[in-house]
């Protein structure tokens, strides 16, 4: 399992509260974990990604362990402390005011 | 007791405002969504406790919603928008071609007839449908395959599909418009459509009598009369008997013939709503001044209506989507502004009070009425 945590916005459209888990096969890239969010939490489907292009949405970023992770390939790897649930896949709602 | 509710979309928020028939006293509800960009929520006629709502934001994207219990809860239903085939491109603001992109949903237009059918107008302009309450979409591609669209421009707001009438005397024609490209019709249930701007003259596009690229605000028609048209354009009101083929202006003595909103009263189809704006840049009310203005004779003899709106020092805008009326036997008229007031009149526009004052900016207002 895979720890995650939302930005509020989605977190309300989620249902949740505080983290969520996931499971993710390995490899576990951010493209896995967001698959899986949309798998169990159908209402976050094209939130984090646009579905017209199933890339990042430009005012959301991946942190993971104070590092930003937003610009890796979406299908690379992460960090074995995501794996181990040692740190959570953080998303961000880039800071943008409004 | 009959009632009304009326569904306000705001920057920052959805609003459900309900009143008795007197519609003098208010229970608010919301925010729904709040923080969310709600720019439509519209009931089904068929099913009043169906409504559907337009929810989006620059972070996270488009979400449709839906409430089957007339918006105390709600459910995400599909918001997967995709363009037919390659979309190609439109003129960007400087004129050269963009990639057509969907950013958002700007109306919604439940069937006169079947609640789980409803129209969608987005940006960058096109018209999508569901036929199955929300849960997917397909595009009518014959609009933005139409031929013009590569001429088609974005206004201020983008390059909205924000109209959309359907004729309750044939479901096959379709009215939209587009800022800024204009008004289209179809005849056959939105597979084919032609550009019904003839006699529209904008400034600001190489030929002001072109067939497209006119900013058109917003057309509205009286349900008895379907060939009737009303125009805000972006300067200009005009009128159409024809359902969109010819149209002249009816601007007459407004002290601004530009603005966004127009509508009819419920039970007198040559009875005319409008709301005033300064512009081209200014967009807030000429003089300070708040005023509805009303036509009883279809157009060109106007009326300011003041009773109960604020006279001095305002300075707000009334959006596109921001008004609509009731059809109980005295008529209400509802608008919304960009400072967060909805206006309500239950005596056609003679005297208005705020339901609310101070809501996020007002996207849109719809009425509902209620047995």
């Amino acid at each position: 399992m895979i720890r995650v945590l939302l930005p509020a916005h989605l977190k309300t459209l989620a249902g949740v509260r505080g983290e969520v888990e996931v499971e993710v096969a390995e490899p576990v890239t951010s493209n896995a974990i967001v698959d899986a969010l949309e798998a169990a939490y159908p209402a976050l489907r094209g939130t984090i990604r646009d579905p017209a292009t199933g890339r990042r949405r430009p005012f959301v970023r991946y942190f993971i362990d104070e590092e930003d992770h937003s610009h890796e390939e979406p299908d690379a790897p992460l960090p074995g402390d995501v794996l181990s649930r040692k740190v959570p896949f953080i998303v961000v709602g880039a800071m943008a005011g409004g | 007791m009959s009632g009304v509710r009326v569904l306000v979309g705001t920057r920052k928020g959805a609003f459900i405002l309900t009143a008795d028939a007197k519609r003098q006293k208010w229970e608010v509800a919301g925010p729904h969504f709040g923080g969310w960009e709600m720019y439509h929520l519209k009931g089904s006629p068929v099913d009043p406790n169906r409504i559907y709502a337009s929810q989006s934001s620059s972070w996270f994207g488009q979400l449709i919603q839906r409430s089957d219990d007339g918006g105390v809860t709600w459910t995400p239903v599909g918001n997967e928008f995709a363009y037919d085939g390659i979309p190609g491109t439109h003129q960007w603001y400087d004129g050269t071609p963009h990639p057509w992109e969907f950013a958002r949903v700007w109306h919604l237009e439940p069937s006169l007839s079947d609640p789980d059918t409803v129209l969608a107008g987005v940006e960058d302009a096109a018209l999508f449908r569901s036929n199955d309450a929300g849960q997917s979409w397909h595009e009518l591609s014959g609009l933005r395959e139409q031929g013009s669209g590569p001429s088609w421009q974005p206004g201020a707001g983008g390059m909205c599909l924000h109209t959309i009438i359907v004729s309750p005397s044939d479901p096959q024609r379709i009215v939209v418009a587009i800022s800024a490209a204009g008004a289209f019709r179809s005849d056959d249930g939105g597979v084919s459509w032609k550009p019904i701007n003839k006699g529209l003259h904008s400034e600001g596009i190489p030929d002001g009598d072109a067939e497209v690229g006119h900013c058109v605000h917003h057309v509205a028609m009286h349900p008895s009369r379907p060939d009737v048209l009303f125009m805000q354009k972006h300067w200009d009101v005009m009128r159409s008997n024809d359902a969109g083929e010819n149209w002249f202006e009816i601007s007459g003595n407004l002290p601004s013939d530009f603005g966004f909103v127009m509508d009819v009263h419920a039970h007198e189809p040559e009875t005319l709503y409008v709301l005033p704006i300064k512009s081209d840049s200014e967009h807030f009310p000429p003089d300070g001044r708040l005023r509805v203005y009303r036509s009883r004779s279809g157009g060109n003899e106007w009326e300011p209506l003041t009773k109960g709106l604020p006279q001095e020092n305002c300075y707000v805008n009334v959006l596109r989507d921001a008004m609509a009326v009731d059809n109980l036997d005295e008529c209400g008229v509802y608008f919304g502004t960009t400072g967060g007031q909805v206006y309500a009149s239950a005596d056609a526009g003679d005297t208005w009070a705020p339901i609310v004052r101070d809501l996020p900016p007002v996207l849109s207002v719809e009425v509902q009425n209620l047995a």
